[in-house]
C-alpha cells in the first residue's frame, strides 16, 4: 500500500512538473518536485523508500526527456538513500529540518547533473550556471516546499502511523 | 536493531544490497540504451501507456482552460477585424491574381535549377506540445503524436516559420523532440544568400537571451552580414535541406581568422511552443524517393 502511494505521488509529481509548473515557471526555473518527494520520502520513509521513489522519478525523466536511460536514475536513488539517513533525526514537527534536507538534496543533484552533463562537454563556466539555473531553481524550490510541506506532511503521517499501529 | 526485526518478520532484502542491485541495474541500462534500442523501445512502451495518458489530459484541461478564456477576448476584436478584412479580401484577391501569375514563372525557373528547397511538399502531421522538461538544463518537449501515427526517430520538427528540432525518442503515443535551442543540439546550416556552410549549436548560456550559436562559418570574401538568413544545409545528415533557422544577429571573427561565428535569433518562440509540425519523411528516406 505504501509503495502504491508512493509511486503514485512520483507520476503525480513528475506530470505537474512537466506540465503545469512549465506553465508557471518564473524565467524559465521550473521547481524541482522530485527532489522534494525523494527527499521527503527518504527523510520521513527510510532509505529503502527514499532509494525507491528517486530511482521511479529519475528513470521517468530518462525515459521521456533523457538520452540515456540510467544517470537521473542513479542520482535521484542516491539522494533519496542518503536522506534515509536522516529519518532517525527528523521529527514531523519541525520544519526547518526538511527545508535543509531538500536544498542540500537539491544542490547535490543540480550540481551532479552538471558535472556528468556539461561539465563532461568542456562547457565550464559554472559562475553562469549556478546564477541562472542553480541559485532560482533552489528558491523556487523552497518556495514550493514550504506551500506543500505541511498536506504531504499530514498525508504521510496517516500512512506511516497507521503502519507503526500494525507492528 | 534492523537485524532482530528480520528474524521475526519474512526476509527482507537489506537496503544496502537493494542499492547495489539498483546501481547495477541503472548503469546496465545505461549501457544498453548506448548501444541497442530494446530496452529503450520497451521501456518507451510501458511508460507510455501508462504516463501520457495523465500528461495528455493534464495539458488538454490547461489549455482548454486558457483558451475559453482567450475566446471570450477575442470575441470583441474579431468583429472589428472582421470589417476591415473584407475590404482587405478584395485588395488580396487582386494581387493572388498577380501573384498567380508570377508563380508560374518561378515554377518555371525552379525546375530549371532544380531546386528542390521548398518545404511546403514535405508530408507533415500536426502534434500538441504535452510536456517539457522536468529540470532546467536541458530544452526537450514531449509531444502527442508517437510510432502509431507515423513518428520515427530523426524526423524533423517545424514550427510556423521554422525548424524546431529532432525527433530523437519514440513511444508509441509520444515522442521527445530535442529542439535546436537545446545545448547539446548541432544542426548543420548554411546562409542562404551566399550558401557558405556554418554549424549551428545551441548553447544554454545564449538561450536565456533567445539567441542560438553558430560556428565555422568560413566566409573568407566577407559576403555574410548581420540579419542575413540561416537555413539548413544539403550536407546534414539528418536534417532537410532548405528550413529556415533564423537571421544572424551578431558576427564576429574567429582568433584563427579563418573562420567566423556569432549568434543567431531563432525564427521560433520556444517559450511558447503549443502546436508542432513533424516532416514524416526522414532526411535518409528523402534521399531514396529522389535518387
Amino acid at each position: 500500500m505504501r509503495r502504491i502511494i508512493e509511486i503514485a505521488a512520483v507520476v503525480i509529481c513528475f506530470v505537474l512538473q512537466c506540465t503545469f509548473f512549465q506553465a508557471v515557471s518564473f524565467a524559465g526555473i521550473v521547481p524541482n518536485l522530485l527532489i522534494i518527494i525523494t527527499s521527503c520520502a527518504g527523510f520521513i520513509g527510510g532509505k529503502r523508500d527514499g532509494m525507491i521513489t528517486g530511482f521511479c522519478g529519475g528513470i521517468l525523466v530518462d525515459i521521456f526527456y533523457g538520452s540515456l536511460i540510467g544517470p537521473n536514475a542513479l542520482i535521484f536513488m542516491y539522494i533519496g538513500y542518503i536522506n534515509g539517513f536522516g529519518n532517525r533525526v527528523f521529527y514531523p514537527e519541525d520544519v526547518k529540518f526538511p527545508m535543509v534536507f531538500i536544498a542540500l538534496s537539491d544542490i547535490s543533484c543540480l550540481f551532479l547533473q552538471y558535472f556528468f552533463g556539461f561539465l563532461f562537454r568542456a562547457r565550464l563556466d559554472l559562475g553562469f550556471y549556478f546564477t541562472h539555473i542553480m541559485i532560482p531553481e533552489i528558491i523556487y524550490t523552497m518556495v514550493v516546499t514550504i506551500i506543500i510541506y505541511m498536506p504531504v506532511r499530514s498525508l504521510v503521517n496517516r500512512i506511516y502511523v497507521k503502519r507503526r499501529e500494525v507492528q | 536493531m534492523a537485524r532482530v526485526r528480520l528474524k521475526r518478520k519474512r526476509y527482507v532484502i537489506p537496503e544496502k544490497y537493494v542499492l547495489v542491485i539498483l546501481t547495477v541495474l541503472c548503469v546496465g541500462f545505461m549501457v544498453l540504451t548506448y548501444t541497442t534500442d530494446i530496452v529503450s523501445s520497451l521501456l518507451s512502451g510501458i511508460a507510455g501507456y501508462t504516463i501520457i495518458p495523465f500528461q495528455n489530459g493534464l495539458t488538454e484541461i490547461g489549455s482548454g482552460i486558457n483558451g475559453r478564456m482567450e475566446d471570450l477576448k477575442e470575441v470583441k476584436t474579431v468583429l472589428s477585424e472582421n470589417e476591415a478584412l473584407k475590404s482587405k479580401v478584395a485588395e488580396l484577391e487582386q494581387k493572388n491574381n498577380e501573384l498567380t501569375a508570377d508563380r508560374y514563372e518561378l515554377s518555371g525557373l525552379r525546375e530549371l535549377f532544380q531546386l528542390n528547397m521548398e518545404y511546403p511538399d514535405y508530408e507533415k502531421i500536426g502534434a500538441r506540445v504535452t510536456g517539457k522538461d522536468p529540470g532546467n538544463w536541458y530544452s526537450v518537449f514531449v509531444v502527442d503524436k508517437g510510432t502509431s501515427d507515423g513518428v520515427g526517430v530523426d524526423m524533423n520538427v517545424i514550427a510556423g516559420a521554422g525548424l524546431v528540432g529532432i525527433v530523437t525518442k519514440v513511444g508509441p503515443n509520444w515522442a521527445q523532440v530535442r529542439s535546436i535551442i537545446d545545448d547539446s543540439s548541432n544542426v548543420s546550416g548554411m546562409v542562404l544568400s551566399t550558401a557558405d556552410n556554418l554549424m549551428v549549436m545551441g548553447n544554454l548560456q545564449s538561450m536565456q537571451k533567445g539567441d542560438i550559436d553558430f560556428s565555422q562559418l568560413s566566409d573568407s570574401d566577407g559576403n555574410v552580414a548581420v540579419g542575413d538568413k540561416v537555413v539548413t544545409s544539403d550536407i546534414s545528415d539528418r536534417y532537410l535541406p532548405g528550413i529556415s533557422i533564423g537571421y544572424i544577429s551578431s558576427i564576429k571573427t574567429d582568433p584563427n581568422n579563418l573562420t567566423k561565428s556569432g549568434k543567431i535569433t531563432p525564427l521560433v518562440d520556444f517559450e511558447h511552443l503549443d502546436v508542432v509540425l513533424i516532416i514524416t519523411r526522414t532526411k535518409e528516406t528523402a534521399d531514396e524517393t529522389d535518387n
